[in-house]
């Protein structure tokens, strides 16, 4: 064994070789890469330590640019870091840091490496352990370490303090209990003077205050002082992200800051410190009318720039400013049009952006005309993002802006005509909703469908072809506003359609059918002549049938131009006569005959109908013709019947459906759709995550005020899908019952409380039918009853009978890690306001606590520690109050809370004059959230 | 986070060097490096260097031939990042001498030392080129 690792260390490849051997390439990249693989294979297991390090070393390489696992040398990498050579150690720390996470298995071997590196004396070893953990760390690591974390928060050698600072995020993240012990010296280091600590520590407090702002208000005087002080534009930068989100929350904390921010505004000459500036100002500080107007005028000089990150960070700014203060993009109106065209597809799409945002009811057209007229001049990628941004503007919330439809309608046809247009699907989407929801924009739409129709060219574009579908439904569906149904039926039945992908030409063909009933209708059953629509309601559509195609169009221009007229005569306008009827027939059985044999079921299906159709109409119309009128009143009668019928049967007048329509059926009899229901919850009780926005079944009181909200909405949608994933399990245990692991507790709980009748249920359901009631009812209500009854014990005995489930859920965690901040800020029994979120998290917590107690010695201590730091400040004094509280009714624990809090800011007002200004600000967002706490009141 | 992921490719698209903020399977790497490089490396140079990808932005800039990308959060400050790969192209500078991309290829694991002191958890925590680079230069004294 030792010659064989021997003659692996004389004979190893080094990195480098492993490098120059990939480069030359000599076998080609993969075979050299999977020899090399086999080598570090063997390598890695050698018992000497130096050659274990160069194969990870090598495996790290491949692993990080040539996508190879490396999880098979975890356990191998942590043999490297036991060695006490540091290059070995930094081999090892960077492999880890590259290849282990949350699930690697050796993870939990970890913990004493790191702890041991952490204590050294050598800062660069505790600076590679910390860079790791940084990386790797998970919930047990990040709690086993916080100790030796929290001692490093105030090593005296910056290099080893700095990272410990920026280590705290990730620990924070994934142990919220350590920021009770670990917050202190955080905040301690905000003070500090050197730029590498705070910049560090403003690090960590801006991605804090990006997920929860609030928690850290009352630390706004120490970021105001950063601000005004600092002279790094990074941690310039990195304040002012703090600000823009705290600034929202606090009025008067946006009017402390606007005039620093303004005045770094005038004078940085940094372009990034510039840019943070205008953006703070634009999202958080909008209402300082003043401070808007001079961040847009450093926007504008942003536009006009040459270069092109400026121009687009400036369209950018602009779009945040649009929101509020739209008079801003209309100011610079001229240079976002003008981006338009630009060379970069990203400033383009971004001016696009803002073009769409200044679209309002009344300059919708005219905006559509300018993007139209830019979409036909560019690439066919951009073109496609303006005509779909206009799509979606105007289709917006049911065609909001949109007034004029006939307009519109004409656009969509225009916008299919453009050469790069290929968003054909939206079109026809939105032809077919607007036909089926405005009803007076049908005579345009049947004549926009009509020129699309006849336009041969257009059938050989297959990004048109939806629209042409329904182009062709429409005008069939709508044939009686059409001015030329036999045109139409040409258009319809042109060659060309071939073309056409099958299930579009059984919509033609569809159409055709409905226009062909139409033309023998008005012919026969109204009696030669026609007036289609203008009959049935004022609308002038006298239809002109005539044999001589070329004067299609004059004689609709003729038509709308006398429109008035043509009621009155409509019998001097030719009719569609009997002999164009007969053409009209030939030409289908000419047109659709072949289609008899397609391949296609529903080409085939629809000409078939069609066909036999014309078969049964074609003798009687042939004998009517010859016979003339004298005869047609005892013949003809079939042939209308027929045609009559046909006619009913396509009057009938379609209607967008709905969403919900499907709610509106009501159930049949017998149908138990939620019958098994009752058995889920017990299974659900313990196995979905409290958090869950449905219907909770372990009753989590966090919830409390999302459910009883919820609950008055009772949408019957949402119980059925919860229960749907559910009924999967609850059979799997019927089935496999011998599996599971008996269902104790939440089972009795929900069992122990039998459905009640409740009121307010009823209401909901009222209108449906007596079955219904009884099985919803059934099914809603052993879920409300949980949630009525558990919250009620927690809330009293506050800690007594809690399941720290939320602990493993990442958004509880979150509130966690917040509520721990706020705790450790504001002392944790003062804070009425958010009783019932922190409390409740603050339970699990202080449960794992106590058993912490029994382990780790040094966490405990170091906690007391950061007790008896505050000892000399009001805070703990508050703490050891409310500990005494704390088994009081929460009724009246909120109520001397709250007394309590006021009490205090009086004190406070005496003790220090000098923070005064800052404490108060601190103190108001207590106040707001102060008429909340009502809620659990509300529960008992 | 701040920062997602930090990348250098080169003109070919072979990537040079990978640095992930938050944990992402091979398979996950592969298909994002892959997207990313082909819609940077098709810009030109009148184009902005602000590319929008899947919920976040990319970053980039070109240097002869290596291009460093940045994957940051849309609410990180772009301008900022160009300035960070500006510095850390000027501190690679300084350590080895107008940096090219073989001392990149050959010296990897210091390139990544040189990002992990610049860098932690996805957020800038070290500016100064002299502090960057005085550990590594006691560490290469020391070996």
């Amino acid at each position: 064994m030792s010659g064989s690792s021997l003659m692996d260390s004389l004979f190893q490849r080094s990195l480098e070789d492993l490098i120059k051997g990939l480069r030359q390439q000599l076998i080609g990249e993969q075979a050299f890469i999977s020899k090399a693989l086999e080598e570090i294979c063997k390598e890695i297991k050698s018992t000497d330590l130096s050659t274990k390090a160069t194969a990870l070393l090598k495996l790290s390489h491949l692993s990080n640019l040539h996508f190879h696992g490396m999880s098979f040398a975890a356990f191998h990498a942590l043999e490297v870091l036991s060695s006490p050579r540091f290059s070995h150690k930094k081999i090892a720390y960077h492999a880890i840091s590259l290849s282990f996470h949350d699930s690697t298995p050796v993870l939990l071997l970890i913990t004493n490496h790191l702890r041991k590196d952490l204590n050294s004396t050598n800062e660069f070893e505790v600076s590679l352990s910390l860079q790791c953990l940084s990386r790797i760390a998970n919930v047990d690591l990040a709690r086993d370490l916080t100790p030796e974390v929290f001692t490093l928060l105030s090593s005296n050698k910056l290099y080893v303090r700095k990272r410990a600072v920026a280590v705290v995020l990730r620990v924070f993240e994934k142990y919220p209990d350590s920021v009770r012990v670990c917050f202190k010296r955080l905040v301690e280091n905000l003070e500090n003077s050197d730029p590498q600590i705070l910049s560090a520590v403003v690090g960590v407090f801006s991605e804090l205050a990006c997920k929860d702002p609030r928690s850290y208000l009352p630390l706004a005087p120490e970021f105001y002082k950063i601000l005004v002080d600092s002279r790094n534009n990074w941690i310039s930068i990195k304040v002012l992200k703090i600000f823009s989100k705290l600034a929202p929350l606090e009025p008067r904390l946006a009017k402390r800051v606007v005039e620093p921010i303004c005045d770094l505004l005038r004078n940085t000459g940094a372009k990034s410190l510039l840019f943070e500036c205008i953006r703070t100002v634009v999202t958080s500080l909008s209402e300082y009318e003043s401070a808007v107007r001079l961040a847009v005028g450093k926007v504008r000089e942003f536009l006009v720039d040459e270069d092109p990150n400026l121009k687009y960070l400036g369209l950018q700014a602009l779009r945040i400013v649009a929101e509020k203060h739209l008079w801003v993009v209309s100011e610079n109106k001229e240079v976002v049009i003008k981006s338009l065209s630009d060379a970069d597809p990203n400033i383009k799409i971004e001016s696009l952006r803002l073009v769409m945002a200044m679209v309002s009811g009344h300059n919708v057209s005219e905006i559509s005309r300018v993007l139209v007229n830019y979409a036909m001049k560019s690439d066919p990628v951009f073109c496609n993002e303006i005509l779909g941004s206009i799509l979606s503007t105007c289709s917006r919330n049911f065609y909001e802006i949109v007034v004029d439809f006939d307009w519109y309608v004409l656009l969509l046809g225009e916008m299919s005509r453009i050469p790069h247009c290929q968003m054909g699907e939206e079109i026809e989407n939105q032809l077919i909703d607007i036909g089926l929801r405005v009803k007076d924009v049908r005579p345009e739409l049947v004549r926009v469908a009509r020129d699309l129709l006849i336009d041969p060219a257009l059938l050989g574009n297959s990004f048109l072809h939806s629209v042409l579908s329904a182009s062709a439904w429409a005008s069939g569906e709508y044939v009686e506003f059409s001015r030329n149904p036999l045109e139409l039926m040409e258009a319809l039945l042109q060659p060309r359609t071939s073309l056409l992908p099958p299930s579009i030409r059984a919509i033609y063909i569809q159409s055709a059918f409905k226009v062909l009933v139409f033309c023998l209708h008005t012919c026969f059953v109204r009696g030669g002549s026609i007036v289609p629509s203008a009959s049935m309601d004022n609308f002038p559509a006298g239809v002109s049938a005539s044999a001589s195609h070329e004067s299609f169009d004059e004689i609709s221009v003729e038509n709308s131009a006398d429109a008035t007229v043509v009621h009155g005569q409509t019998h001097a306008s030719a009719p569609i006569t009997k002999a164009s009827i007969v053409n009209l027939l030939n030409l289908v059985e000419l047109a659709l005959g072949p289609l008899l044999g397609s391949n296609d079921v529903e080409v085939q299906e629809r000409a078939r109908n069609l066909l036999g159709f014309v078969d049964l109409t074609k003798p009687e119309v042939l004998n009517s013709s010859v016979q003339e009128k004298e005869d047609s009143e005892g013949k003809g009668v079939e042939t209308s019947k027929i045609i009559k019928l046909m006619c009913d049967a396509f009057s009938k007048e379609l209607g967008p459906v709905s969403l919900s329509a499907q709610g509106k059926v009501s159930l049949p009899d017998g149908l138990m759709l939620k019958e098994n229901l009752v058995d889920l919850e017990m299974i659900c009780g313990d196995i979905k995550p409290p958090s869950s926005y449905s219907f909770s079944f372990g009753s989590p009181y966090e919830e409390e005020k999302d459910w009883l909200s919820f609950s008055n909405l009772h949408i019957k949608e949402d119980s059925e899908q919860s229960n749907e994933s559910t009924s999967l399990l609850a059979e799997h245990r019927k089935r496999h019952g011998l599996y599971y692991l008996p269902s104790g507790k939440s089972e009795l709980i929900s069992n122990d409380y039998p459905p009640a009748k409740d009121p307010t249920l009823q209401g909901d359901i009222n209108d449906n039918t007596d079955d219904l009631v009884e099985i919803t009812e059934e099914s809603l209500n052993p879920k409300r009853k949980p949630n009525h009854g558990k919250p009620r014990p927690v809330v009293k005995l506050d800690e007594v009978d809690e399941k720290p489930v939320a602990m493993k859920q990442p958004e509880p965690r979150d509130d966690s890690l917040s509520s721990a901040v706020r705790d450790v800020l504001f002392g944790s029994e003062d804070i009425p306001p958010t009783s019932s979120r922190s409390n409740l998290s603050n339970n699990p917590s202080s449960k794992r606590k106590g058993k912490e107690k029994q382990h780790t010695d040094p966490r405990v201590e170091s906690r007391e520690n950061v007790i008896d730091r505050n000892s000399s400040s009001r805070r703990s004094k508050d703490r050891s109050h409310g500990k005494e509280r704390r088994y009081r009714s929460p009724k009246k624990k909120n109520a001397e809370e709250r007394k309590n809090t006021d009490q205090k800011e009086k004190e406070k007002r005496h003790r220090d004059h000098g923070r005064h200004k800052s404490r108060q600000r601190a103190e108001e967002p207590l106040k707001v959230p102060a008429q909340t706490s009502v809620i659990p009141d509300f529960l008992l | 986070m701040g920062i997602r992921f930090i990348l250098m490719v080169n003109k070919q698209g072979q990537t040079r060097l990978a640095q992930y903020y938050e944990w992402l399977t091979l398979e996950e790497r592969r298909a994002l490096e892959g997207e990313i490089v082909r819609k940077c490396l098709a810009r030109n140079e009148q184009q902005c260097s602000f590319v929008e990808h899947r919920n976040y932005k990319i970053v980039y800039r070109r240097y002869a031939s290596l291009f460093f990308l940045v994957g940051v959060d849309n609410d990180e400050n772009e301008l900022a990042i160009l300035e960070f790969i500006h510095l850390l192209v000027e501190t690679m500078d300084r350590h080895f001498g107008n940096v090219c991309e073989l001392d990149i290829m050959f010296h990897l694991e210091k390139a990544h030392f040189m990002l992990e002191e610049m860098v932690m958890n996805g957020s800038i925590v070290e500016t100064s080129k002299a502090n960057i680079l005085s550990p590594i230069q006691l560490m290469e004294k020391a070996s």
